[in-house]
């Protein structure tokens, strides 16, 4: 016997690889998993898992090269891009893995949800996706926070301002993501260790048992309209579907979700070789006030939520709000642990799932465009765009931009989405109802009455009769 | 006692290579006929070990975690007080209290100054009462606007428009030697 053959069967021996072998190839799933069609619903777990672990090689490296502290952070991201080996490539992978992360374990709940795998026995496979979505989320986060440019530490502040609504605990909350009463020298090494150590431990263990429940349990069988879920004999007859027609694991379904995860990798790097890394922005100065703070796209739902929520809704909408989303997620398996699986005979839980993917899509583009974004770098409306007109008018122009009315106001095709576009206005409105407004305020529109003289009152509205009439 | 004997061979079973018992055949840590025995006393042993342990380890660890030091604030000078018009508005920055010395930037913090009359000084704080994004002081339109979620207020601090609900927090100002001086709060948290 050769010496690495020794070697081999030594290693067998002493660590029982022959029977963990064992047990993976005697695991069973059901025939419907291995399903030419259906076979590919059933690959989203384990491309979520993929995605994670490239996050924490690419994750490792990162470490490697970052420095978590406020004030060389931002250079030493600089320093990744510009001058590590790959550098750049690496933050690119990192940035999108976590994208992938975020759209892959939403895919599966949804998968999940609409076919209600979640059902008994597998509640506790459920409620362990639940803590794993969170954990995705805040390691998307505190993600986006490490790369310490100006959206970073903006975002920090962002983020104590939610934690110190919280009733009660919030001036602690705030403290402790501060690390301190305000942002300072050791809040980015509190980001650092929960991003780096104490959430990725978290992930792993709970990602261990979500696995061990999957072996335990068993991946459920494809859902057929009429095969409700009945505790008292659900077991029973999932170990005689597994006897009668169950397929092993081993390699009839594993196939396809090594597959999957080859796709993820693949385009993970594709979009970080194309794409590039993101950022780092701005420096990050919290004394530099023309920052623009804007989440990373898996939170613009929420930041658009945040913006046309109205003001009284304020503490139900940033901490309730979260809070009963995350009770409802851990109610459901509890709830409705059993009875009837296939989607055509639960059609309230789809049409809740096509509700919240919609929501989800609607807040998400309102973000993207924040049509409530002031736009200060608009440019005063010169006479090229205004065409020949009477100087009164062009002072209206200049008058128009200097008050910022602009800022909000599109005019002759520039400005602001804020508030209407104003080319028509007085074709719209009495010229009366216009000067109220501008000078008492209307809607979402500051009140004018002690910025504007009479004077420059009456040259803006005859800046805007201009515009109707041209 | 009795009882030390009477469950003797129990354990040596366990020691063997031969079959374990099945659990649900006989509960080890509550054997009925052992009383407060000593299977019942290592079995509490061990939990109270345990116990002991991570509290001692614990209240430093949560400790460290959740307190920080209380934060009183300290007096910046930040403007000459004849650098400020009367009715105008400006951005002054200043260190804050204590800062470590790899803050780097973050270890600074800005607030608007208003200048009210000959003597009044106001010290708006930067962050918008909404979510804490940064507020800008537009001089023309005279009203400080957020980036963040559309959120105006007029050049008093009070809201004028958008989703915040209270006005900007202030400073605590004051004068010393000709110079204004603001003193450094904490992110503030609306209605907190």
């Amino acid at each position: 016997m050769g010496i690495a053959k020794r070697t081999g069967s030594w290693l067998v021996d002493r660590v029982g690889l022959d029977r963990i072998y064992a047990v993976l190839a005697k695991h069973k799933v059901p025939a419907g998993a291995t399903d030419r069609k259906k076979g590919w619903m059933y690959v989203f777990g384990a491309a979520t898992l993929v995605a994670f672990l490239l996050q924490v090689v690419t994750g490792i490296v990162l470490a490697t090269y970052y420095v978590p502290a406020p004030a060389e952070a931002y250079d030493s991201l600089i320093f990744i891009n510009e001058r590590v080996r790959f550098g750049a490539v690496i933050r690119g992978l990192h940035f999108f893995g976590a994208s992938a992360m975020v759209v892959l374990v939403t895919v599966h709940m949804l998968q999940v949800f609409l076919s209600a795998a979640y059902k008994f026995p597998r509640e506790v496979n459920w409620l362990s996706g639940v803590a794993l979505l969170l954990l995705t989320m805040a390691m998307a986060f505190t993600g986006q926070l490490l790369r310490w440019d100006a959206n970073g530490v903006w975002g920090v502040f962002v983020a104590s301002h939610y934690a110190g609504r919280v009733p009660g605990i919030g001036e602690a909350l705030k403290e402790f993501i501060l690390s301190g009463q305000t942002v300072g020298g050791a809040t980015l090494s509190r980001f650092f260790g929960l991003h780096v150590i104490l959430m990725p431990l978290m992930i792993f263990g709970i990602v261990g048992l979500h696995l061990y429940l999957v072996f335990r349990n068993g991946i459920s069988e494809p859902p057929e309209p009429g095969r409700k879920v009945e505790p008292s004999s659900y077991r029973s007859w999932y170990r005689s579907l597994l006897e009668r027609s169950g397929r092993p694991y081993f390699p009839d379904a594993v196939w396809r979700e090594a597959v999957a995860g080859a796709v993820v990798v693949g385009a993970v790097v594709v979009l970080a070789i194309t794409l590039g890394p993101r950022g780092p922005g701005a420096p990050p100065d919290p004394t530099f006030i023309p920052a623009e703070p804007k989440p990373d796209w898996f939170l613009l739902w929420y930041y658009g939520l945040i913006a046309i929520k109205p003001p009284e809704l304020e503490t139900f909408v940033m901490v309730y709000l979260p809070l009963i989303g995350i009770a409802m997620l851990l109610l459901l398996p509890l709830l409705f642990g059993k009875g009837e699986r296939s989607p055509s005979r639960r059609p309230w839980a789809v049409v809740g799932a096509v509700l919240i993917v919609t929501l989800f899509a609607v807040l998400t583009e309102l973000g993207a465009r924040s049509p409530w974004v002031m736009d200060f770098e608009t440019e005063p409306l010169g006479a090229a765009e205004i065409g020949p007109a009477s100087a009164q008018v062009i002072d209206g122009a200049q008058l128009f931009h200097e008050r910022g009315c602009q800022y909000c106001h599109t005019v002759a095709g520039r400005g602001g989405q804020y508030g209407p576009s104003l080319d028509r206005v007085m074709g719209r409105l009495p010229p009366s109802i216009v000067t109220t407004r501008i000078v008492q305020g209307y809607g979402n529109m500051p009140g004018y009455r002690a910025t504007l003289t009479r004077e420059e009152l009456s040259t803006i509205l005859i800046f805007l009769h201009h515009l109707e009439e041209r | 006692m009795e009882n030390e004997f009477a469950d003797a061979p129990d354990r040596l079973e366990g020691c063997r290579d031969g079959p374990v018992p099945a659990p649900g055949s006989q509960d080890l840590g509550r054997d009925p006929r052992a009383g407060f025995g000593r299977r019942r006393f290592l079995a509490l042993l061990s939990i109270g070990a345990g116990g002991v342990a991570a509290l001692l380890a614990g209240i430093p660890v949560l400790g460290a975690f959740f307190f920080s030091e209380p934060d009183e604030g300290a007096w910046r000078p930040v403007a000459a007080v004849d650098d400020l018009p009367v009715g105008s508005t400006a951005k002054v920055e200043f260190v804050d209290p204590e800062p470590l010395p790899w803050a780097g930037a973050s270890g600074r913090s800005a607030a608007w100054l208003r200048r009210e009359s000959e003597t009044e000084f106001v010290a708006f704080s930067l962050y918008c009462s909404h979510t804490g994004c940064p507020v800008r002081w537009e001089e023309g339109a005279e009203l400080f606007m957020c980036p963040c979620h559309g959120g105006a207020f007029y050049r008093d601090g009070t809201v004028a428009s958008g989703p915040p609900p209270v006005p900007l927090e202030r400073h605590p100002v004051r004068i010393r030697a000709g110079m204004v001086e603001v003193r450094t709060i904490g992110v503030p948290i609306p209605g907190a």
